[in-house]
């Protein structure tokens, strides 16, 4: 083992063989020079363009192309992050920006909690699984998919018992998908099954919900079929795609099979009013069928 | 999801007719956890007809009885059966839909070749049907072209140019091959504006003339040099203006012509022209092909062989007319099928606007009524602006207060989008409507202002419709 005064004497050693003192010294020099051609800073008027607003279909950035039309052609048909080009071996800054930045929407979307005001004004009560905190929720799924003693209290206190179909919200790994989409999924949902004549339980809000939730959910209300609303975990594309899980009769330790998956609402996927009444249509399948999940040919 | 319909297209032109099936194959291509995405995956012609002279009981009328036993017989043939078939279209193209018992014919075969199957006509929709069924738009499209297809048939010549397999504008002139026919080594028959262009260069031609060879190949030159001007190969003369059918419009400059493909009769004579009697179909059909292989304005562009060439437009008929609905819609069941309506299309102007909107469809209802009268009609818009919950519940409340007078009609209310929220849309109007009024509402087609659509009866465990779109009206080019 060498000791802590061997190491120093080690590493003194080094700097001087580096001579380093000379280099900070020429470093400095440097510095003042900058700074006496800095001496007038200007500042300019303006915004810089929000990186987050380029439609990456439209953009093109491949310096002397073979082909320019072709490969815009083919970007139309997806928005990845093509035909971006490059500065040396690197991404060029634009694009290195709204990578950094649809990465941190992401990130966002699944630290950030849904705004409490939005969740009152949709209408919701409020309740919350096992998990404490967002940290509690991120590192034990298992917790996020059992509801507290005083959510199972509130639930079986606020909603009608037995309904025919139990609807509810869940932040799961994005908020920022609840906030984009409950506004026009929830009441299209509720249109289409009163259209089929349909009748819908109680909603209500679970926060740091995993998608399980719902089976315990299915066995205290007792309704036939069960549909939470919850947002996906985030990608670099979108950090605001839901997804609705739908399961007739849930019961906790069910097969995961047994759930009727409706993904990628989001304005860019399946538009949010439109999927609301698909999920509509697909919830009266289900009841007419007593069935879901792979049980259930759509 | 895999499911299979039978299509048949029937094409009445003005010197053959002739019939295909055809099986469309419907899959589902969105995997099950998303929304349905339903589309036709494959097009396959099951059976071809043989191709027969159209039977006429004059130069003005077209005799429908015979054309209906060819019809039948080919029925037999096939062993298909009216019922057996989900979609298709009739059609009498070219001269022959000048006729004065056209409509007649149409209404009578209609109702033998299917429930479904649906009668139209109009040359710019033979020049869509022509130049798909030639394969045109997909040569276009994989090769990332402006190709143009010219079908050269009997009375008329129909273009449609495609730019990277996008439509871009269709026009259809009076040149074809049974413009002159012979008789007995005599001229028997003149179209008007074929003597006017042959007497523009100095040639005489006469009805009873005997039919000289060399002469009426310099009149087929001249008419090839036309056909070259259409798709502006070469600079358009005085007179070429005066060639377009139903004083129709030319195609625009631009997008430049490319590449051409020919479709049609006379491209068929192109391909097997051979040194046979060159007046064995009592026309000049073989000259013209002569005529237009030589053309050196034609021999300067690339050409492509088409897939189809005297069948091209019954096959256009029978594979390309069909398209299926969004996968998410609403419909009345028991109001399905429904044909040949009207529809009339909001302009996204008046989309945005309820003012405009409530008058827009004021006057597009009446457009389509007559006396005070209602007829069946639909009502479209791109339903671009729309999309949110709310403002669909708003755009609902406007259509029902536009549409009363077709509520208080025994017509089922039928609204057409294309934007995706037919269902949404469909299950505001049941809501506001207490179901006391059947409602159609479908999305993914894109329709204008005159056309005719049919709606079928719902396929793919009732996810989509079949719909035919008939465009009738844009004569030209498409906006």
């Amino acid at each position: 083992m060498v000791n802590e005064n061997d190491l120093r004497t080690i590493i003194a050693q080094v700097l001087s063989e580096m001579n380093l003192d000379k280099g900070s010294q020429a470093a400095d020099a440097a510095l003042g020079s900058c700074q006496s051609c800095a001496k007038e800073p200007v500042i300019e008027e303006g915004c810089i363009p929000d990186v987050t607003e380029v439609d990456i279909r439209e953009q093109y950035l491949v310096e002397n192309p073979a082909n320019k039309e072709a490969f815009y052609d083919l970007k139309q048909y997806a928005p990845c992050r093509l035909g971006i080009g490059k500065a040396g071996g690197r991404y060029k800054t634009d694009p290195s920006l709204q990578f950094r930045a649809a990465h941190s929407a992401a990130q966002d979307a699944v630290f950030s909690d849904v705004d409490q005001k939005f969740i009152d004004d949709m209408g919701l009560f409020s309740v919350q699984t096992q998990c404490g905190d967002k940290d509690t929720y991120l590192t034990r799924p298992d917790l996020g998919r059992k509801l507290s003693e005083e959510a199972v209290k509130t639930i079986k206190e606020k909603c009608q018992t037995h309904p025919q179909v139990q609807v509810y919200v869940s932040d799961g790994l994005s908020s920022a998908a609840v906030a984009a989409n409950i506004g026009d999924v929830l009441p299209a949902i509720e249109q289409g099954l009163k259209s089929y004549g349909i009748q819908m339980g109680t909603p209500f809000f679970v926060k740091y919900g995993r998608v399980g939730a719902m089976d315990e959910i299915s066995e205290i209300t007792g309704a036939d079929v069960t549909c939470v609303l919850i947002g996906e975990r985030p990608g670099l594309i979108t950090a605001e795609s839901m997804s609705a899980y739908i399961a007739y009769k849930a019961t906790v330790g069910m097969p995961e099979a047994r759930r009727t998956v409706v993904s990628n609402i989001h304005k860019a996927g399946t538009i949010p009013a439109e999927a609301g009444a698909h999920i509509a249509d697909v919830i009266k399948k289900i009841l007419d069928n007593k069935a879901s999940g792979t049980d259930l040919k759509l | 999801m895999k499911e299979q319909i039978l299509s048949v297209g029937i094409d009445i032109g003005t010197s053959t007719t002739q019939l295909i099936f055809s099986r469309l194959t419907i899959v589902n291509l969105a995997s099950s956890y998303t929304v349905p995405r339903i589309s036709i995956v494959n097009k396959e012609v099951i059976y071809k007809s043989a191709i027969y002279f159209t039977p006429l009981k004059s130069q003005t009328e077209i005799d429908g009885d015979r054309i209906g036993e060819i019809i039948r017989q080919e029925y037999q043939k096939a062993g298909m059966k009216p019922e057996d078939l989900q979609t298709g279209a009739v059609i009498i193209t070219g001269e022959t839909a000048r006729k004065t018992n056209a409509n007649t014919v149409l209404q009578t075969l209609s109702g033998m070749a299917g429930e479904f199957v649906v009668a139209t006509a109009g040359p710019d929709l033979e020049s869509v049907l022509s130049a798909r069924g030639a394969g045109a738009d997909k040569i276009s499209e994989e090769k990332r072209q402006t190709v143009a297809n010219i079908d050269i048939g009997g009375g008329t010549s129909n273009i449609a140019s495609f730019r990277k397999g996008n439509l871009q504008g269709t026009s259809c002139l009076d040149i074809g091959g049974r413009l002159i026919k012979i008789e007995n080594g005599k001229i028997s028959y003149i179209y008007p504006k074929i003597r006017e262009l042959a007497q523009r260069h100095g040639i005489r031609i006469c009805e009873g003339d005997p039919a000289d060879g060399k002469v009426l190949y310099r009149v087929c030159e001249y008419m090839a040099q036309q056909l070259a001007m259409a798709v502006y190969l070469q600079e358009p003369d005085d007179f070429h203006k005066s060639l377009y059918t139903n004083d129709g419009r030319p195609l625009k400059r631009e997008p430049a012509i490319e590449a051409v493909t020919f479709s049609g009769g006379v491209a068929e004579c192109m391909r097997n022209g051979g040194e046979a009697d060159i007046f064995r179909f009592g026309d000049v059909g073989v000259l013209l092909a002569r005529a237009v292989l030589a053309d050196s304005a034609f021999q300067k562009i690339q050409q492509y062989q088409a897939a189809e060439t005297i069948r091209a437009t019954v096959v256009g008929a029978g594979t390309h007319t069909t398209n299926v609905s969004g996968s998410t819609i609403s419909y009345a069941r028991d109001k399905l099928p429904v044909k040949n309506i009207p529809v009339f299309r909001f302009t996204e102007e008046e989309e945005q606007d309820k003012k405009a909107f409530l008058e827009a469809a004021e006057r597009g209802i009446s457009l389509y009524g007559s006396e005070g009268a209602v007829e069946q009609m639909a009502l479209a818009f791109s339903g671009k602006y729309h999309t949110g919950f709310r403002q669909i519940q708003e755009l609902a409340s406007w259509i029902l207060e536009g549409a009363d007078k077709i509520l208080k009609s025994p017509y089922p209310l039928i609204v057409v989008i294309e934007n995706d929220i037919g269902k949404v849309l469909g299950n505001a109007l049941n809501v506001m409507l207490e179901r006391k009024k059947a409602v159609i509402c479908i999305d993914g087609i894109h329709t204008q202002n005159g056309d005719y659509i049919d709606i079928g009866e719902p396929v793919a465990e009732g996810h989509v419709v079949p719909v035919v779109t008939k465009t009738l009206i844009f004569n030209g080019t498409v906006e």
